[in-house]
């Protein structure tokens, strides 16, 4: 495979991607813990002990960043196809460090309510 | 005089890159240097050119990992005393730095690029304002030449067979802002059907790559807005 | 026509999912900073009927979006024939909504009764 010049429109639909294959790959897992609500308070109340790990709670950080990111990269290929294309910049390179930035501040902010 | 060490596919789909050594010199392009290879080194070596000046495209390449006109491309531009030059990616190859274009030019076909008018030689020309909307959008896709490096450049065209291509669907795009071509229809319902708009996912390499600043990603966005407006609004071109 | 179709399904189902995926991200920074007992979520959980609606909504429209996305990396990456990917499209497709909908249902269904 020939190398690619490193453009930002290329690593944002790489990210977009594995990002979404990372959700994906999580969601299975996701519905059966919630399914846990069928078999009774206990259940989940073990399951949410589990949860308290530091390893777990780094895990549902970067799915919370990873979610954030697939939304705001999604939003970006939705304005590139839809909106008018301006004069310069139409692949929104910006956009994809304003993800990324954002996608991490979220992820912050998760932290910090996991944390308190 | 220090020299440029030329690494040169030899072979078709199977093969390997054969090293040369030219003399650097103040101005070379990349193609002086293929030139120059066959001409004083290794008379089999098989490449395609024409203008040399950089307005017909045969002479595209890949060099150094990036498909682009060797007769462009300055040997001081690419900042190395190694110059890899592979022929154009997802064609075939037909010997050394020769591909078979005929693929391409198929593609080009199935997105509906064959322009229809109704008028004859007994109608006055058609008269088209440059300064209309849609004569400036087709304008501003219209100076392709089928050169081929937006092809070589594109990663979805290299994983999906099916997929027409960057160049193919800006030409498609170009046509169906043609206020003369009677097929908008036709052209519109190739350029939107199973290899058409919708794979393209844009990367924006076709953008990065075009040696006249062609934006098909653009065009291919113009495409996939109209497949939302027919869809919207019915069958109507 | 085919690819066009899902192409714009794939674009529908991301445009209704935008608020669904901001809410849920709303919903996990309260939930993390309130009680996480089972009791307390539950609670929280089936407290109205218009979390069944908004949870069985996203998992309808995820059940179509993610095996649609995952419908292009087969075919584009592993090189699955597109009869194939189709196939396995739609058994994740019923896969998701299955257990999508026991999890919205084990967690919420106390408001149905």
């Amino acid at each position: 495979m020939t190398e690619h010049r490193i453009n930002l429109s290329y690593l944002a639909f790489l990210m977009h991607r594995l990002s979404g294959l990372a959700l994906v790959c999580f969601l299975p897992f996701h519905f059966l813990v919630l399914g846990l609500g069928l078999e009774g308070e206990a259940a989940l109340d073990d399951m949410l002990v589990f949860t308290q790990q530091p390893l777990v709670k780094f895990g549902e950080w970067v799915l919370v960043v990873l979610f954030s990111l697939h939304l705001l990269l999604g939003l970006r290929v939705l304005v590139i196809e839809w909106a008018p294309w301006p004069q310069q910049g139409g692949l929104r390179s910006g956009w994809v460090v304003i993800a990324g930035l954002i996608a991490l501040a979220l992820g912050w902010l998760f932290l910090d309510g996991v944390m308190s | 005089m220090s020299h440029l060490t030329v690494r040169i596919w030899r072979g078709a789909d199977e093969g390997e890159f054969q090293d040369f050594s030219v003399p650097m010199r103040e101005n070379q392009t990349v193609l002086d240097v293929v030139s120059e290879v066959q001409r004083t080194q290794d008379q089999s070596l098989s490449y395609r050119f024409a203008c040399r000046v950089g307005v017909c495209g045969s002479c595209a390449m890949v060099v150094n990992g990036k498909p682009r006109w060797t007769c462009r491309t300055h040997i001081r531009s690419l900042k190395s005393s190694v110059v890899t030059i592979a022929p154009l990616r997802n064609m075939p190859r037909i010997k050394d730095l020769v591909t078979d274009m005929s693929g391409f030019i198929d593609k080009w076909g199935k997105a509906g690029n064959v322009f229809e008018s109704q008028r004859d030689r007994g109608d006055a020309p058609a008269l088209v304002d440059p300064s209309s909307p849609m004569r400036k959008v087709a304008d501003a896709a219209i100076e392709c030449i089928n050169c081929g490096v937006c092809h070589a450049a594109c990663d979805v065209v290299s994983w999906n067979d099916a997929y027409l291509g960057p160049a193919a669907l800006n030409r498609a795009w170009s046509l169906v802002n043609d206020e003369r071509h009677s097929g908008k229809k036709e052209t519109m319902m190739a350029a939107m059907g199973d290899g058409g708009c919708g794979n393209c996912h844009s990367q924006g390499n076709c953008m990065a790559a075009c040696p006249i600043g062609l934006s098909p990603t653009r065009s291919i966005a113009g495409l996939k807005k109209m497949s939302l407006m027919s869809l919207l609004g019915g069958s109507d071109a | 026509m085919f690819e066009m179709r899902l192409y714009l399904l794939q674009r529908l189902t991301a445009i209704l999912m935008l608020p669904m995926v901001i809410g849920h991200l709303a919903t996990i920074m309260y939930a993390t900073r309130s009680e996480l007992t089972a009791a307390s979520i539950l609670e929280r959980t089936q407290s109205s009927p218009w979390l069944v609606v908004f949870y069985t909504g996203f998992v309808i429209l995820v059940s179509i979006h993610a095996p649609l996305g995952l419908r292009k990396i087969m075919g584009e990456w592993l090189r699955v024939s597109p009869k194939l990917a189709n196939r396995i499209s739609v058994l994740l497709f019923l896969g998701f909504l299955g257990l999508g909908l026991r999890g919205v249902w084990a967690l919420t269904g106390g408001t149905m009764s």
